[in-house]
């Protein structure tokens, strides 16, 4: 069994949080809510500092808390990135990436499958400073240190509470390249907790969102942004976060070509490597159906894809429509009229145009 | 200025007392300045307000119903008795018993305050690097305590030096094994040898002095950026 199953209820003062979900094992969750929306109460329950009454949670088949037994957090195989990186002030860096690493060691684990301390050190970029002390870092520094320290105890689970929340707008662009890596060559399961819509579209696969100690949504983060019943919104707007993949610089026009939803996507250059996994975002704004291909237009991106549902939209005289692209949900805002005037339904075939796609 | 001998022997009883009760404090102080700092109990009041009892009771007070507690009709005394100790009033041990409680305060309270400076937080970092609680506790809160402890044992080690009410009271005044040097001190005012006095005295103050100017001039900045 690929997952984790959390099974929590919790009820502090004026506070609840009811959970019961099954998480993917594989690749990046995000849990994406308003603070105060329990996320990183369920992320504690998960790593056991927060215990709970009648819980259950079982991690890929075992068993860390039921009504009988209960696994400390010592004990279990996770790593926690906490929202201030935490360092031990008494500890040089490298004696912080140590602290874990040599407790975690034991004689089972197989050196193989180890993530290695000079892998964790090598990945965060933290190399020259291993001999500094805490207190003479910068917040985007330490909290690299702390990334990194909880790769080194070579967890099958990473845990991230808001890594990037405590720092300012700079110290954070500094780190999600670093975070990116981490998504694309981890192979373990990771939770990372985040208010900021910004660091969901860019990290996650997967996405729960949580509001007042509950589960709203939960599924394939593509999917659960396309959902018309329950409008998910990253940030401001309605829209959809695509992967693609980059196959083509054109030097004249300073664009690129990005393979995604069984088409081409045209972007700005932004240097991007021939190759690179990439992310899109299509807002459903931006977003324009019709149902044949048009000529002269100025809109580069136009594609095909089938209708799957209407939906409303906040306002009556607008109408979200989904649709599916080679398999990737996209989504529209059209107005209600044009969609009866185009005849929309679940199963039309149609061409979209895009008239801005963001490379995130 | 040469010391007599039974000045000389009164300074090194009073060292050896101090010296005793302060390690004796380290480790029973320890877990419960640990107690006070992260409990949520509604016996923290209590427990908190017996440790600091001796830094309001006249000496004296204490001295005496430790006395009682220790003598021969005394709960403690019968328990010595049983376990073949003898009794313990105006010997060495009970001077250490009686300097263990009256500095109790002055170990449990920095302590207790530096472990409640350095918080939950590197205890749970600590248990998601797989530390047991123990672990966690010599290898993370001790160490980030260390100013506390060091704070704690200056000053518990000189306030047992400059005690004087308890030891008079359950230590008497024997040579050489309850007569420190504030009681002998004590002992040459009563004698009117005010020059003895004199001496010793001005060791005991200059003592003091180098004592707290040690704590307080080694104290590192806290204002730092």
């Amino acid at each position: 069994m690929d997952l984790i199953e959390a099974r929590f209820r919790l009820a502090w003062w004026g506070f609840t949080l009811d959970i019961n979900e099954r998480l993917p094992g594989s690749g990046v969750t995000a849990v994406y809510g308003h603070s105060g929306s329990g996320k990183t109460t369920l992320l504690r329950c998960i790593a056991g500092l927060e215990r709970t009454r009648g819980g259950f949670l079982s991690f890929k088949g075992e068993v860390w808390q039921d009504a009988g037994s209960w696994v400390p957090t010592h004990r279990r195989p996770l790593g926690y990135v906490f929202q201030e990186a935490s360092l031990f002030s008494h500890l040089t860096v490298l004696g912080n990436l140590r602290y874990g690493q040599r407790r975690a060691d034991s004689p089972r684990s197989q050196k193989e499958d180890r993530f290695g301390l000079e892998h964790a050190i090598e990945l965060l970029g933290i190399g020259h400073l291993l001999k500094r002390k805490p207190d003479g870092l910068s917040g985007g520094e330490r909290q690299r240190v702390g990334i990194a320290r909880a790769l080194a105890v070579n967890p099958r689970v990473l845990l991230l509470d808001e890594p990037l929340a405590a720092l300012d707008l700079a110290r954070k662009q500094e780190i999600l390249p670093y975070l990116e890596r981490l998504h694309d060559e981890l192979a373990i399961p990771a939770l990372y907790v985040s208010h900021a819509p910004d660091e969901v579209a860019r990290l996650a696969d997967h996405l729960v969102v949580m509001d007042q100690g509950q589960v709203l949504a939960s599924g394939p983060l593509n999917e659960t942004l396309a959902r018309l019943d329950l409008p998910i919104r990253l940030g401001e707007e309605a829209g959809v976060v695509v992967d693609g993949r980059v196959v083509e610089h054109d030097d004249i026009w300073h664009l690129l070509r990005v393979q995604s939803c069984g088409a081409s996507l045209w972007v700005r250059d932004t240097g991007a490597p021939i190759g690179r996994r990439v992310r899109v975002r299509i807002l459903a704004r931006d977003v324009s159906i019709a149902r044949v291909p048009l000529e002269g237009s100025s809109i580069l991106n136009t594609l095909r894809a089938r209708v799957t549902s209407l939906g409303d939209d906040s306002h009556p005289a607008l109408s979200l429509v989904k649709m599916d692209a080679d398999g990737s949900a996209i989504l529209a805002r059209v107005t209600r009229r044009s969609a009866e005037q185009l005849g929309l339904c679940p199963g039309s075939s149609v061409w979209i145009q895009i008239k801005a796609v963001a490379l995130l | 200025m040469l010391l007599s001998e039974s000045d000389l022997a009164s300074i090194l009883l009073t060292l050896r007392v101090a010296s005793v009760t302060t390690v004796i404090l380290f480790v029973v102080g320890t877990p419960i300045a640990w107690w006070l700092a992260r409990t949520g109990s509604r016996w923290k009041g209590p427990v908190g307000a017996i440790v600091a009892l001796p830094l309001v009771l006249p000496p004296s007070v204490l001295g005496f119903y430790l006395l009682v507690a220790m003598g021969p009709n005394g709960p403690v005394g019968y328990l010595t008795q049983s376990l073949g100790l003898g009794l313990l009033p105006f010997t060495f041990w009970g001077l250490v018993v009686g300097s263990v409680l009256y500095s109790l305060p002055f170990m449990v309270q920095p302590v207790q305050n530096a472990f409640e400076a350095v918080g939950e937080r590197p205890l749970e970092v600590a248990a998601t690097l797989r530390a047991s609680q123990l672990d966690a506790f010599f290898t993370v809160a001790v160490p980030l305590s260390l100013p506390g402890f060091v704070t704690a044992g200056i000053l518990t080690f000189a306030h047992t030096v400059g005690e004087f009410g308890v030891v008079l009271m359950i230590g008497g005044n024997i040579p050489g094994v309850t007569r420190v040097a504030s009681v002998q001190i004590y002992d040459h005012v009563e004698a009117i040898e005010y020059s003895d006095a004199h001496r010793l005295a001005a060791i005991l103050l200059v003592f003091s002095f180098l004592v707290l100017l040690a704590l307080y001039a080694g104290r590192p900045n806290r204002r730092k950026v």
